[in-house]
């Protein structure tokens, strides 16, 4: 089993159609998104894990951009820039997967693992610095 | 027991010995108090974190033809000029003209004081807009115009309350979530905040004020500046422990330095939602191991520092006194405490790795004999109390 993450770019008069629904049903993917806008007649998008066999996750994307809709591989939405971070340490209880990290209690030195990011944006509120950003 | 002077000399002849906060613990524990204090001839201690009561006079040389500057605004934000003509004070916590505050509760705080202050000391160029009412000799009236800090004739931070010896952990015993300078706290006490470097802090390295004091050289953001007067609300009459740490707030400082000589890192804005704007600074102080109970002092460590927790929904806005338990500056480092049976999570705003990088550049410095150390001019009061304000009736 293969995870990848995607954004999916809705052009304005497609917000309408089921991608998700198909994704399920026909090529039998775990979808788990993470973010999304979609508001009729204007550009949307989806932000979401894929997990399935490579072949099959390969197949629906191709499946996708034939529906007209932008692919791409995404990272994570979310920006933590190692420049701006103090590491203070105020976000620590915040995040909810441990994403943000004191690996050693010794430097009190902040780490960020994008990995196990679920983009709750709860950094982005609380963050003194604004070194966490969201690029949606 | 050496002298101030027989430091100096060592440091002019970069032989002089010098540890951080952090190292001189172990040092201390190897060799014993009597060896170290005749090895160490410095202890470097610093500390990073949000201080509101910092600001800076900046003063923008005369424009043609003169203004006497009565009210103005650089980057939207408000800057104090009730003092001489193109003299003004910048304020750390001062909001951007038009933020609409906690209108949108909570507010978002994404510009401020703070902000202006850490654009200024990376160089950024920044807008002023000034008013006047025109006088005979200063005839106009307005001007709006761009400027770095290159620009200025002076730019001299001076914060009247930096350096809390020590400081509240705030929690919410509520049932609801608050917005405090202390951090966002969830309810039913999920998560703390605390603000202080701990074993790395100035005042909590040389607690009865030995030889901090009025006139003290300090690294103030990269700059060499000083101790100008005690902080405002010093009070070091509190509950001590045995080794004469205080448990509360305690003691502060007032101080200054030229922030053309300031180093951006170390000069950062801040933005608290629903709380408002400020600005993080970042201090290191050199203490002279003059004798052995100086040394003794600087040995403290995270375990042997306590801070009193406060609800932060009700006690501290009503100063009911009420501290629900103290925990020492170790426990809050490590991410989870237990406050009344219940594991909370904790976060800081003090930066304990910044504070440690502030310490080791002290270190460079001092070792480089770049930087010396000044006997005080003056002791910080060691008795003191801070009043409240009483809001009462005029007198008849």
């Amino acid at each position: 089993m293969n995870r990848k993450r995607v954004l999916f770019t809705f052009p304005a008069a497609m917000v309408e159609q089921p991608i998700v629904y198909h994704l399920v049903k026909d090529f039998d993917l775990q979808v788990n998104i993470f973010r999304a806008k979609i508001t009729p007649e204007e550009e949307g998008f989806l932000l979401l894990d894929l997990t399935g066999p490579e072949e099959v996750i390969a197949k629906a994307l191709d499946w996708v951009r034939r529906e007209k809709v932008e692919v791409k591989d995404s990272e994570i939405g979310l920006r933590w820039d190692e420049e701006l971070c103090t590491s203070c340490g105020n976000c620590i209880p915040h995040c909810p997967t441990g994403a943000l990290l004191i690996p050693d209690r010794n430097t009190m030195k902040i780490t960020f693992d994008p990995s196990l990011c679920v983009e709750c944006l709860s950094c982005v509120t609380v963050c003194p610095f604004g070194a966490c950003s969201s690029l949606f | 027991m050496k002298t101030y002077e027989e430091i100096n000399a060592k440091i002019e002849a970069r032989k002089a010995v010098v540890l951080t906060a952090e190292e001189i613990i172990d040092y201390v524990e190897k060799k014993g108090i009597a060896q170290a204090a005749r090895d160490v001839d410095v202890v470097t201690t610093a500390t990073f974190g949000p201080m509101c009561s910092s600001g800076c006079f900046l003063n923008f040389g005369h424009s043609l033809p003169r203004m006497r500057i009565t009210e103005a605004w650089i980057d939207d934000v408000l800057v104090y000029s009730g003092i001489a003509a193109v003299d003004v004070y910048l304020g750390a916590t001062e909001l951007r003209h038009n933020d609409p505050a906690n209108t949108y509760y909570p507010g978002e705080f994404r510009f401020g004081g703070g902000h202006v202050i850490e654009k200024l000391v990376a160089g950024k160029e920044l807008q002023l807009f000034a008013l006047s009412y025109g006088t005979d000799d200063y005839p106009k009236k307005e001007l709006r115009t761009y400027f770095t800090i290159k620009d200025l004739n002076q730019a001299i931070m001076v914060n009247p309350r930096n350096c809390y010896q020590n400081y509240n952990v705030a929690i919410n015993c509520s049932d609801k979530t608050i917005y405090s300078y202390l951090g966002v706290l969830k309810p039913n006490m999920e998560n703390l905040g605390y603000s202080s470097a701990g074993q790395l802090s100035p005042l909590l390295n040389d607690p009865l004020y030995k030889t901090i004091g009025i006139g003290t050289r300090v690294w103030l953001a990269g700059a060499p500046g000083h101790v100008y007067a005690e902080g405002t609300q010093h009070s070091p009459t509190c509950q001590r422990g045995d080794n004469d740490v205080p448990m509360e707030g305690a003691g502060t400082l007032g101080l200054t330095a030229d922030m053309k000589k300031m180093k951006p890192d170390f000069v950062r804005g801040v933005s608290l939602p629903g709380y408002g704007v400020s600005l993080a600074v970042g201090v290191g102080i050199p203490i002279p191991i003059l004798n052995e109970e100086i040394l003794k002092y600087t040995t403290i460590r995270d375990r042997d520092i306590y801070a009193a927790v406060i609800d932060y929904s009700h006690d501290y806005q009503y100063r009911t006194g009420k501290v629900l338990c103290h925990l020492s500056y170790e426990d809050l480092k490590s991410g989870s405490v237990t406050v009344l049976g219940k594991e909370v999570k904790t976060g800081s705003l003090s930066s304990y790795t910044k504070a440690l990088e502030i310490a080791q550049l002290l270190k460079e410095e001092i070792q480089e004999g770049e930087f010396f150390l000044s006997r005080p001019i003056a002791p910080l009061p060691r008795e003191q109390t801070s009043k409240g304000l009483t809001i009462r009736e005029e007198k008849k």
